[in-house]
């Protein structure tokens, strides 16, 4: 489903990503974890180019787009399709309910007849928990609930692949759970999903592969339990116990 | 004294009282004639011209940067009148000979698009980095995200001032009187030129401009409710 080769991105003198290979098989959910500044966010990003990576190949369902040459606008906009993003910060619009937002994709940009659309979005909202939301405006709604109809506007585009950008980290703790729930569901009904996160009990959980990156490339992978119980690099066993130490604090 | 003049003679008291109410109706049909439809279309106008140069600055082309910068500092750093006097008393000396009222308008529209411009490009800058990213997520192209995601939130932003911004431009109006154009304050100059009661019709004046500026901040409070119904407070 996604096939990166060689990805690397700099912001002028400072190479964030230095060579970043990765498969992804369909239905597979990809956890990365690392250290602040360990350039695991901007590789999300690279995933549907909010960031323009300096060198490299990205291929996702069957899409490829060569970083070494210069991408059109409209290529740009239909690697984009091939997957949706969730954010930090939700972004959702704020001038518009829960509903305009996760049908703005559908029916203004893809153009889709609007009655359709809005069924289904009326189902989406009521997967992640809110059908009784739909006509709240985002400030109205709690930031668990928020990032819900985040993750409902992202569905909502019917991409191949869904991307997190550690979408827990700007919630309050008790708030974390419901959306890891959304999550884990998408994440056994067969989505393809790659998760930048800091809940490591998610990453046990729901996670096939977990990737642990430091200073621009991945140090280490494997299975949940390959990197957590039995890691084979020091950074990654100190960046561990970084964690464990906090969590017994 | 004027004001002991007035009071202790009731025959000009009459005669002032008189003019007042003949001269009421004129000057109210001037403003309704003239000085409200030329802020009107020079505001719409001129909204126009200003979101085409603010977006012309935040362009990444820099030939539009550069031509909407030299179009705001000529704008701002020349007086009004000035403007109009070329538009109306300049242009015919090169041959292009413009009526007042289209002269006013070009004047103030000129005038509006520089000044908002650049209200409306701090207001589109104000607006967060993640709505241009959220919008290019699903899928947006470049105006569909300016008019569905930024515009609508700037406009918010862009209430206030641009208010102010309209609130002036009605009382620049006035200005159209010196290129012959018989708005309010003309038609106030000539009813005084006749009688010489130039406090009253003046004063008239005025309170006519004061009025129309009132409802206008009236108007301006309640776009501002209605647009803080999707903002948190």
């Amino acid at each position: 489903m996604i096939s990166i080769k060689n990805l690397h991105k700099s912001f002028g003198e400072l190479e964030v990503l230095k060579g970043i290979d990765l498969d992804v098989e369909k239905g597979q959910t990809i956890v990365v974890i690392g250290p602040s500044g360990s350039g695991k966010t901007t590789f999300l990003r690279c995933l549907n180019i909010l960031e323009k990576p300096s060198a490299g190949t990205v291929e996702i369902g069957g899409l490829v787009a060569d970083f070494s040459k210069p991408m059109s606008k409209k290529q740009i906009m239909a690697f984009r399709k091939q997957s949706a993003m969730v954010f930090q910060h939700y972004n959702l619009f704020p001038h518009m309910t829960a509903l305009d937002n996760i049908l703005e994709g559908p029916v203004t940009v893809q153009k889709k007849d609007k009655a359709q659309a809005k069924e289904k979005a009326l189902a989406l909202l009521d997967k992640v928990g809110l059908s009784d939301k739909a006509d709240s405006y985002p400030h109205q709604l709690s930031g668990g609930q928020q990032q819900r109809v985040g993750i409902a506007r992202a569905l909502a585009l019917e991409p191949k692949v869904m991307l997190f950008d550690e979408p827990t980290s700007a919630l309050d703790p008790e708030l974390v759970g419901e959306v890891l729930q959304v999550m884990k569901d998408l994440a056994q009904e067969g989505m393809t999903m790659v998760v930048v996160t800091h809940e490591m009990r998610f990453a046990k959980g729901a996670a096939d592969e977990v990737l642990f990156m430091d200073s621009g490339r991945i140090v280490e992978r494997g299975t949940p339990d390959e990197v957590f119980n039995r890691p084979q690099e020091e950074r990654t066993k100190r960046f561990l116990n970084l964690i464990q130490d906090t969590d017994t604090i | 004294m004027y004001l002991n003049s007035i009071f202790s003679n009731p025959e000009r008291l009459e005669r002032l009282g008189d003019i007042a109410q003949s001269s009421f109706l004129p000057l109210i049909e001037a403003a309704v004639q003239f000085t409200l439809p030329l802020s009107v279309i020079s505001f719409i106008l001129g909204l126009f011209l200003a979101v085409v140069t603010a977006l012309a600055r935040i362009s990444t082309v820099r030939v539009l940067q550069w031509i909407a910068r030299v179009y705001v500092s000529i704008i701002r750093g020349t007086p009004l009148l000035v403007q109009l006097f070329i538009l109306f008393y300049g242009l015919p000396t090169v041959g292009v000979t413009i009526d007042p009222f289209p002269a006013a308008v070009i004047g103030f529209s000129l005038n509006v698009g520089a000044y908002a411009s650049e209200v409306i490009r701090a207001a589109i800058l104000s607006i967060p980095k993640g709505q241009w990213e959220a919008a290019d997520t699903i899928g947006m192209s470049y105006s569909q995200t300016l008019r569905r995601v930024i515009l609508p939130q700037a406009s918010r932003v862009s209430v206030p001032p641009l208010s102010n911004t309209f609130i002036s431009l009605v009382k620049d109006t006035s200005l159209a009187a010196l290129i012959l154009v018989t708005e309010m304050f003309r038609v106030a100059q000539q009813i005084a030129a006749t009688n010489y009661e130039f406090l009253l019709l003046y004063g008239q004046a005025a309170l006519i401009y004061w009025i129309i500026c009132f409802l206008l901040s009236l108007v301006q409070g309640r776009l501002e409710n209605r647009f803080d119904r999707y903002v948190s407070r």
